[in-house]
């Protein structure tokens, strides 16, 4: 049974280290002086480590602006997201109107349909409003948010209808219901969602690829994936873009790692 | 209430799916978008057009090559991880399954970067692995031949981590004595895996069956990063032929047709499956 215990944390431990490694080298790698990253064999670790490739990343390539585009650009699309789907998530567990069930229905079988299908036309909408090139285009997306509205209406169904219903006796209009009982209810949920969509929009790719052309604009992602096309040569330099990208969203999921593992379940397992 | 939220599906989601159905019997193309007085309907020419155009069968047999190829890889790995997690031997659980589920919140940009390094022919930490065992060097990402496959291993190191997660509540939920009883009767670990373990998880199966083919079937910014379509276009999915078409050759009436033939694959495949597994008796 020792033998078992040990040879099972042995293995699973062998397989978790295999899987961060790629992690781990980048990190190793965006340390290293230029050049070094070029040789046989592949050295695992900076010979004198330097900070020379994130010096040069924020001057010359003027990294700090496409930083600055994605915390931009994450943090309202998060906003704006829990602005959108938390009444409509509520209000489709709680409250009653014309057509509500036939509309969510239809909303859930819309889960299935990528994103990907209407983006060309979106594209042609978002142009004739004026909004190609710019913050607001980039953000449309995060607004329909139906996977954010069946994760709200599926959490706000265990509220008791008694707690609310006495609210409105005591003539808390819907407004305030929703605020003082209902927001403070849902923090957890609150929570899992904003994670959702920060880290979702932090990691998107395609659609700002197509409505961000001016490269002031450029999110990391974007930025990474032009500069990747045309620096191939030049691995630190790479490894530290990649580490300065995706080191934001591994911190923010590690310290709320208990709050999107949950919601990752409400959202596959009962759907 | 959830009437601002549904106005933006409304304008963003659902009106933009439907006026690519329209948009693909037209010739929207680089004029139309300067003059929309250009515009013409042209019936089903794009869909002509497309079928005899050998780079959309290249994406569509790349596509479902990835699917094919790509589904049981990535389902087979997600399900081992689980079923190593879900061990009652193992000890300090939750640190192993966070470091297995950490690739998947990466920014896929940053770690395709990352993992076209770790291909590469000469410098590259998987070919000096392979050298020890004496394998030599594969130039994974410029040979028509290993591109995919070398596409395949970053996808399922980056996705396996999310079917762990939904396959660990699945396993979760079958009684450990059933596996215990199966286990006195001699039966070995792969006969238990078969006779109880899959027919326990039957609806799982299915729930990251469906999810990993539409996964596979939206593969776009791995191949933009890693190997520009190629080489000889071994690796231009559908949704990279689409960006093309739409955004780098202006062909928009072409891409919607192209978007709208990518919705009907993933829904064919779909509904096929549900109709194997019900058939099978897993719903």
């Amino acid at each position: 049974m020792m033998l078992r215990r040990w040879s099972v944390t042995l293995l699973a431990a062998l397989v978790a280290l295999v899987t961060i490694a790629p992690l781990l080298w980048m990190l190793s790698v965006s340390f290293m002086a230029r050049g070094e990253a070029a040789q046989f064999p592949p050295p695992l670790w900076p010979a004198s480590p330097t900070l020379e490739n994130y010096h040069l990343l924020f001057g010359t390539f003027g990294v700090g602006r496409f930083l600055l585009n994605s915390i931009l650009i994450s943090t309202l699309a998060t906003a704006l997201a829990l602005l959108f789907t938390i009444p409509a998530g509520y209000a489709f567990a709680k409250l009653r109107f014309q057509g509500r069930d036939a509309i969510f229905r239809m909303l859930v079988a819309a889960l299935v349909v990528p994103g990907q299908i209407g983006m060309l036309p979106l594209f042609l909408e978002l142009k004739a409003m004026g909004l190609v090139n710019s913050y607001a285009g980039a953000l449309v997306p995060w607004l329909a948010g139906i996977f954010g509205i069946f994760l709200v209406r599926q959490y706000c169904l265990s509220i008791p209808d008694e707690m609310l219903e006495a609210a409105r006796i005591d003539g808390a209009s819907e407004g305030q219901i929703l605020r003082r009982i209902v927001l403070p209810i849902l923090t957890p949920i609150i929570v899992t969602l904003a994670l959702f969509v920060f880290l979702g929009s932090w990691n998107d790719f395609m659609w700002p690829l197509i409505i961000l052309a001016d490269q002031d604009l450029y999110t990391l992602p974007v930025a990474l994936a032009a500069n990747s096309r045309q620096n191939v040569q030049d691995y630190e330099i790479m490894m530290a873009g990649a580490v300065v990208t995706t080191l934001p969203v591994l911190i923010l999921f590690l310290a709320l790692q208990r709050y999107y593992l949950s919601g990752l379940l409400t959202g596959s397992v009962k759907g | 209430m959830a009437s601002p939220a549904l106005a933006a599906i409304l304008l963003f989601f659902v009106l933009p799916a439907i006026a690519s159905l329209f948009l693909s019997f037209t010739d929207f193309d680089i004029y139309a978008l300067a003059d929309i007085g250009n515009l013409r309907f042209v019936g089903f020419q794009n869909y002509e057009r497309l079928v005899e155009n050998p780079l959309f069968w290249k994406a569509m047999t790349n596509t479902l090559l990835f699917v094919a190829v790509g589904t049981p890889f990535i389902v087979a790995l997600s399900l081992f991880a689980a079923m190593l997690v879900n061990s009652r031997w193992l000890k300090w659980r939750p640190v192993w399954r966070v470091a297995l589920f950490a690739p998947y919140v990466t920014t896929l940009v940053a770690t395709a970067v990352v993992w076209r390094y770790l291909l590469h022919t000469r410098y590259g930490l998987l070919n000096y692995l392979l050298s020890f065992f004496g394998i030599p060097p594969i130039d994974w990402l410029g040979s028509p031949t290993a591109s995919l496959p070398a596409i395949l291993l970053f996808v399922g190191w980056k996705t396996f981590g999310y079917n762990m997660i939904i396959f660990l509540a699945a396993l979760q939920t079958v009684p450990r004595e059933l596996d215990e009883a199966a286990r006195i009767d001699g039966a070995n670990w792969f006969t238990r895996l078969r006779h109880v373990t899959l027919p326990a998880i039957g609806p799982t199966l299915l729930l990251v069956s469906v999810l990993t083919v539409a996964g596979m079937f939206q593969l776009f910014a791995e191949p933009y990063v890693m190997t520009q379509g190629g080489p000889a276009q071994s690796t231009v999915t559908i949704l990279y032929f689409m960006y093309e078409e739409g955004f780098k050759w202006w062909n928009l009436g072409s891409g919607a047709a192209v978007a709208f033939l990518l919705f009907l694959c993933i829904l064919g495949v779909t509904l096929v499956q549900l109709k194997l597994a019900k058939r099978s008796g897993a719903i």
